[in-house]
Order: C-alpha cells, then sequence, then structure tokens
C-alpha cells in the first residue's frame, strides 16, 4: 500500500515485514529513527523479535553475530562512527558466513565531526566481505531489505549485508513507498533456515583458529560466495519483481544510456539529481545518460562494462575519498574499463554533506568532456 | 544435577603441561553438561581447544573475538528465548578478557540481565601472547610488560575487584573458586546456572608457564593461594557475601616462593618490606571475609 512516510519508518517496516528473531542495535545520528521505530513496534507487539539495547555498536554487531549462529534471523542499523566500531566484528561476522542484515544510514567520518550524509563509512567496510547495497530512494532502501535477507540467506551465499542509504537525504525524508502486507512478503521471504547452528542435539564449534595451512582457503571460499552473489541477488531481484511488480533484475541501472557518448556513475542518492540533471543536458543535444550502481561489493563489472560499452567518457562521482589516492567508485571503475580505450574521471564530491545540485552535474560532465578530472568538485577556495 | 561422569572436554588438545585453564574447562564443563553452548574469547583455552580441523568441545561452542564474548552471549540468549529452546548459555574467558578489554560488554551483558553464566578462568595475565600484565595480576608479579628490575618489584598494582564490580551490576549469584578445589568449583558453577539472570564465577587456575613451578605442581600452587589468603573462595548473592572457605592461614611467603615471577622477592636479596605488603593484603582479606579459622591451642 502506497504511503507517505519517512525513510526511516519505510526501512523499519521491511525490518518488521522481514520478520527478524533478534534485533540489536544502538542509537547514533541519523539512524536513530529506525531503531526507535521497531522499539516501538516491539513495545507495541506489533512485531515479535527480542530487541537488545545494547550499550555499544560493537556489542550490537557482536550480539547479532550470536543470534544468528543461534539460528535467528538478525538486524541491526548503525552509519559513521557505530560502523567504525564495529570494524573488528563485520570482518569476524563475514569469515563466519553468518547472513546478517545491517542498515546503513551513510553519514561522514570524524574528524571533523560531521554528522552529515556521504558514503565513507560503509566503503571503509568494503573488504570486510559484507555485501553492499546503495539505494536511490525509499523505495528501493524498503525493498533492497527483501532483497537482501532472500540473497544472503541463500546457501549459496550466507554473507552478511549493507543495505546503505543516506542519511538525512533519504533517512529523514518523506516520500510516498509501497509498503506490501505480511502475506505479500512471507510469500516472497521464507523463514531463516541457517546452513548450520549452534544446537545441543549437534554439538559444533564456530570460529575456531586456521594455521596458513588453511587460512587463505577460507578466504577464497568467502570470495567465491561473493562472486556467487552477484546471479543470487539478480535473481532475487527478478523474483521481486514477479512479487511485488518492482523489477531489480540487475546490479546497475541505466538511465539515457542508449546513446550516450558521456557517462555519469554514481550511487545512491544523487542518482535522483543525476536524472534530472540528464534530462536537461539531453534537451539541450548533450549525450549524456547515468550508469548507477546497485551494490558495490559484489562490484558488477561485467554488468558496468555492458552498460558502458560504446562511450568515449565516464564522469565518476564519489561521496568518499580513498586518501591520498582516488574514490573507491573510481579506482573499480577505472579497473573494470581498463583497456577498453574509455577515459574514466573521477570527482570527489558531497562530502559532509555538501550539496551536490543539478548545475554541479552540468559542470562536472563539461569537465570530463574537457579531460580534466580526477579532482575534488566543489571546492571553497577561499576557505582553504 | 548435571552427569558429572562426562568428559565434555576432549584430551589430545595444544595446552602447556600443567595447565591450569585446561584442568579449569574440564570441571567446568562437567558441572555445565550437554545442554549447553559455550562462548570463548580469544586466548590461550580458545586457542590450545580450536586448531582447525580439530575440536576439544563436545558441546556447541563459539568463540568470536577477544573482547565480545558476553555480547555474543547475549544475542544467543535472546535467540534461544525467541526459539523457545533450554540451552544454558556460559562463557568461559580469560582474565586479560574479562577485567581489561571485555569489560564494556560484560558491564553491558550484566546491566541488561541476560541469563547467562560468566566463568572467568583467571591465570593473572595475557599468557596467550606471552605473560603481560592484566587488571588481573596480582602486586609485584614480574610479567613481560611489569618486569622486575633494578628499579621495579613488578606489578605495580593490585588485581582489580571484578567480583564486586559485577556484584554493583546487581548479579544475583558471585562465586570466586578454584581448581585446586574441584567439587567446590563445580557446585558453584551449578549453582549459577541455576540462578536466573547473569551470574559470574572467577576461577583460579595456575599456569605453570607464565607463574615460573613445575608441571606436576598445578595444584598445589592453587591450593596454597587459598590457604594463604591472597585468593578467597566466596559466594555472593544478591551483593552479599554467603559463604567464604575458611582456612587455617599460613603465611604468604609459602605461596610466593614457589613462583618464579615472585622470586625476585627472595633473590638476590630478601625484600622484606615488599613481602609486608603482600602478606598485609591476605591480612585485609582474612579480615574482610572473616577466613580464619580459630585454632584452639
Amino acid at each position: 500500500m502506497l504511503k507517505i512516510t519517512e525513510g526511516s519508518f519505510a526501512v523499519a517496516d521491511a525490518v518488521r515485514l522481514s520478520r527478524p528473531g533478534v534485533i540489536a542495535a544502538y542509537p547514533i545520528t541519523p539512524q536513530t529513527h529506525i531503531v526507535e521505530r521497531l522499539a516501538e513496534m516491539v513495545a507495541d507487539g506489533e512485531l515479535e523479535s527480542e530487541y537488545i539495547t545494547v550499550e555499544s555498536e560493537f556489542s550490537a554487531l557482536s550480539a547479532c553475530l550470536g543470534a544468528s549462529a543461534a539460528g535467528s534471523r538478525t538486524y541491526s542499523a548503525t552509519t559513521s562512527q557505530g560502523l567504525a566500531l564495529m570494524y573488528e566484528v563485520c570482518f569476524n561476522v563475514a569469515g563466519m558466513r553468518l547472513p546478517i542484515l545491517m542498515t546503513i544510514a551513510n553519514r561522514a567520518m570524524s574528524a571533523p565531526l560531521s554528522i552529515w550524509n556521504d558514503q565513507q563509512d560503509s566503503i571503509s567496510l568494503r573488504d570486510s566481505g559484507w555485501i553492499q547495497f546503495y539505494a536511490e530512494d525509499n523505495q528501493e532502501a524498503t525493498d533492497l531489505h527483501f532483497i537482501g535477507y532472500r540473497a544472503i540467506e541463500d546457501h549459496r551465499v550466507l554473507l552478511p549485508a549493507m543495505v546503505c542509504f543516506d542519511g538525512y537525504i533519504l533517512t529523514h525524508t518523506y516520500e510516498p513507498v509501497d509498503i506490501p502486507t505480511e502475506e505479500e512478503v512471507n510469500g516472497y521471504l521464507p523463514p531463516f533456515k541457517p546452513y548450520q547452528r549452534l544446537d545441543a542435539a549437534d554439538p559444533i564449534s564456530f570460529g575456531m583458529y586456521a594455521t596458513p595451512e588453511y587460512y587463505m582457503e577460507f578466504r577464497y571460499e568467502i570470495d567465491q560466495a561473493m562472486q556467487r552473489a552477484n546471479e543470487v541477488i539478480i535473481q532475487a531481484g527478478k523474483e521481486f519483481g514477479e512479487h511485488f511488480g518492482r523489477e531489480y533484475g540487475s546490479l546497475v541501472e541505466s538511465y539515457r544510456m542508449d546513446d550516450a557518448d558521456t557517462a555519469l556513475v554514481a550511487m545512491g542518492s544523487v542518482c535522483g539529481t543525476i536524472k534530472d540533471a540528464i534530462d536537461e543536458l539531453r534537451s539541450e543535444g548533450k549525450k549524456v545518460g547515468l550508469v548507477r550502481l546497485r551494490t558495490y561489493r559484489p562490484f558488477p563489472t561485467m554488468e558496468l562494462k555492458k552498460a558502458l560499452d560504446g562511450v568515449s567518457r565516464v564522469a565518476v562521482l564519489d561521496r568518499n575519498i580513498s586518501l591520498g589516492s582516488k574514490g573507491a567508485v573510481g579506482l573499480e571503475v577505472k579497473d573494470a574499463l581498463y583497456g577498453s580505450g574509455i577515459v574514466v574521471l573521477d570527482y570527489i564530491v558531497g562530502l559532509g554533506g555538501r550539496d551536490i545540485r543539478k548545475k554541479d552535474i552540468a559542470a562536472i560532465t563539461a569537465l570530463v568532456v574537457q579531460g580534466k578530472g580526477d579532482m575534488f568538485y566543489g571546492l571553497r577556495t577561499e576557505v582553504l | 544435577m548435571v552427569d558429572r561422569s562426562l568428559e565434555l572436554f576432549e584430551c589430545g588438545h595444544r595446552a602447556c603441561a600443567g595447565c591450569g585453564p585446561a584442568i579449569a574447562a574440564r570441571l567446568m564443563l562437567k558441572a555445565v553438561g550437554t545442554n549447553s553452548i559455550i562462548v570463548s574469547s580469544t586466548g590461550c583455552m580458545e586457542v590450545f581447544s580450536t586448531p582447525y580441523p580439530e575440536t576439544a568441545w563436545k558441546v556447541p561452542w563459539i568463540h568470536s573475538l577477544f573482547e565480545n564474548a558476553s555480547a555474543v552471549a547475549s544475542g544467543i540468549e535472546a535467540a534461544l528465548k525467541r526459539q523457545g529452546r533450554s540451552e544454558k548459555v556460559v562463557v568461559i574467558a580469560g582474565d586479560g578478557a574479562t577485567f581489561d578489554i571485555g569489560m564494556l560488554c560484560i558491564s553491558g551483558a550484566f546491566e541488561r540481565g541476560h541469563d547467562f553464566t560468566y566463568i572467568c578462568y583467571d591465570n593473572e595475565a595475557y599468557m596467550n601472547t606471552g605473560i603481560q600484565r592484566s587488571g588481573a595480576t596480582p602486586y609485584d608479579a614480574s610479567t613481560t610488560t611489569s618486569p622486575a628490575g633494578k628499579r621495579s618489584f613488578g606489578n605495580k598494582r593490585p588485581k582489580k575487584d571484578m567480583p564486586q564490580i559485577l556484584a554493583a551490576h546487581g548479579a544475583p549469584y558471585v562465586a570466586t573458586a578454584s581448581i585446586s578445589y574441584p567439587a567446590d568449583l563445580m557446585q558453584k558453577i551449578e549453582r549459577a546456572l541455576n540462578t536466573p539472570g547473569p551470574c559470574y564465577v572467577q576461577v583460579h587456575t595456575p599456569c605453570a608457564t607464565g607463574w615460573g613451578f613445575e608441571s606436576e605442581q598445578t595444584m598445589h600452587v592453587g591450593k596454597l593461594a587459598v590457604e594463604t589468603g591472597l585468593w578467597v573462595n566466596y559466594e555472593m548473592m544478591d551483593g552479599k557475601v554467603t559463604k567464604v572457605k575458611k582456612v587455617v592461614r599460613k603465611p604468604v611467603e609459602e605461596y610466593l616462593k614457589v613462583q618464579k615471577r615472585f622470586r625476585h622477592l627472595f633473590k638476590p636479596v630478601r625484600q622484606d618490606a615488599e613481602i609486608a605488603t603482600i602478606q598485609a593484603q591476605a591480612d585485609r582479606n582474612a579480615e574482610k571475609f572473616g577466613l580464619d579459622i580459630k585454632v584452639k591451642k
């Protein structure tokens, strides 16, 4: 049913409908509305979950780890500093192959302290073995929770996932979101069937240490699972379309790419602005399109290459920076297109909540045509 | 009562000869029984019992990280509750994981009142990484990060009072025990398991390698700690001391002199003032807990 709701509340509804047995979370701006709403649902009996109000994000994810190993579907949400505090547990969860789902309300990293949006927090966990989804709007953020659980609990995958959506820009925005019914979700998302669990009837040991004779093979298998996740997510997205009428059968979305000679590549809510900017540029006769990434891990190399086939140049907008190098998405796109002859330039934009407007998109499009890039865009030189 | 004849901690693990924690693991599991889930922290016991693909644990067991065992246990307890299952959740963690790096998670889990038992095997230093001091290291013990030297007698601070800290969290049952008193140890663990809410048992587990004594002396050294009043075996219910193991006290010297970690108090020069300071600690314990058995002359 379509309702006007805040992004955080829509996500909370998606979590409720996903029926997690255990929720563990710690409040942090701008994630708070999600966990507050979930607490209300538990208090009102609308959601029958064990809700653990932990003393830190570190314990939030640790509690999810235990609950997942014991065989329950688990959920947490965090952002920025909270995610950084989970760093050690993130690697551990992925290594133990526990399909925990966590919402990330993307926010900049301190210092300086900033509660505003960029994607540095989740990007910094790119090597941890978590699948990373990036939503453009609140409908997609909502739907990705169902698709996410379905994909990660698939025994071909068994990896944790972050559903990332931009702090404030999406978390605190009211817009129409189609919230499905319980019956609809139950028909799509079956109960969690753990591959193995802590159980007195069948004792096993979880989390043993591996000597050099075994460690590399464990890491290889996680990477293989991540590769398989490509297909499983696409399949889960297609089947989502069959159930709900909204298709997510690809890890990338192409917008007005048919005859484009210049492509923009980005993730998250900025893509809405980019689409509007592209419409204006197109009306001026400029052949510009957008390829939006829906997942950053696994990185959809093949789909991206296909989507960018035939363009002359690519401008990547990165709401993060690998300091001392380039933006994390830019690096991936350069890698994917290596040897293709396509010019790929990277633009660091919108850090710490700096607005990215339509005119900025137009300016970046002009820059990439001139061959100028691999730079911070929109710096206020007067304060440097 | 669970069947204590079962051996749930398999032999053939990689512990040192005379390892106190290995003895503790065997005794603990006898008391815990098969209807349980064990959560271990990173440390000696985790490492010597689970080199992939082998395990010494014949009950469900999980290890995540060094400092998060009680948070992991919180999640397991919540999941079991949600699923209507009956297994007891038991953390077994070393003193470093308990007194120091895991303090945040422990405090949170005890404050929230999860139904689980936390057993700390206390060998009074970071043994797995090579005998570095922890918040559980006793006064004057020489470790690799609190070495005795020309200007130092070793560890400068007395042991942190973890049982009192957890009692202050409102833990309904808190106890200390020693592997040298196996029946008492198992009874206390059983009591903790049968008390609803978060319970804590701190077990003195002498470490032959870290403390420096012959491997056949483990039980003897543990006994001396209790007999000198430097380790007190007691129980607390709802924050009040309810039971104390009384002793005919021996001088602390008898405990100190059998361990290399205190050797600098005797050689090359006997350090009377330091020994007196440690004796005063035992005397305070005796007064606080009413340790002394009155012997008729």
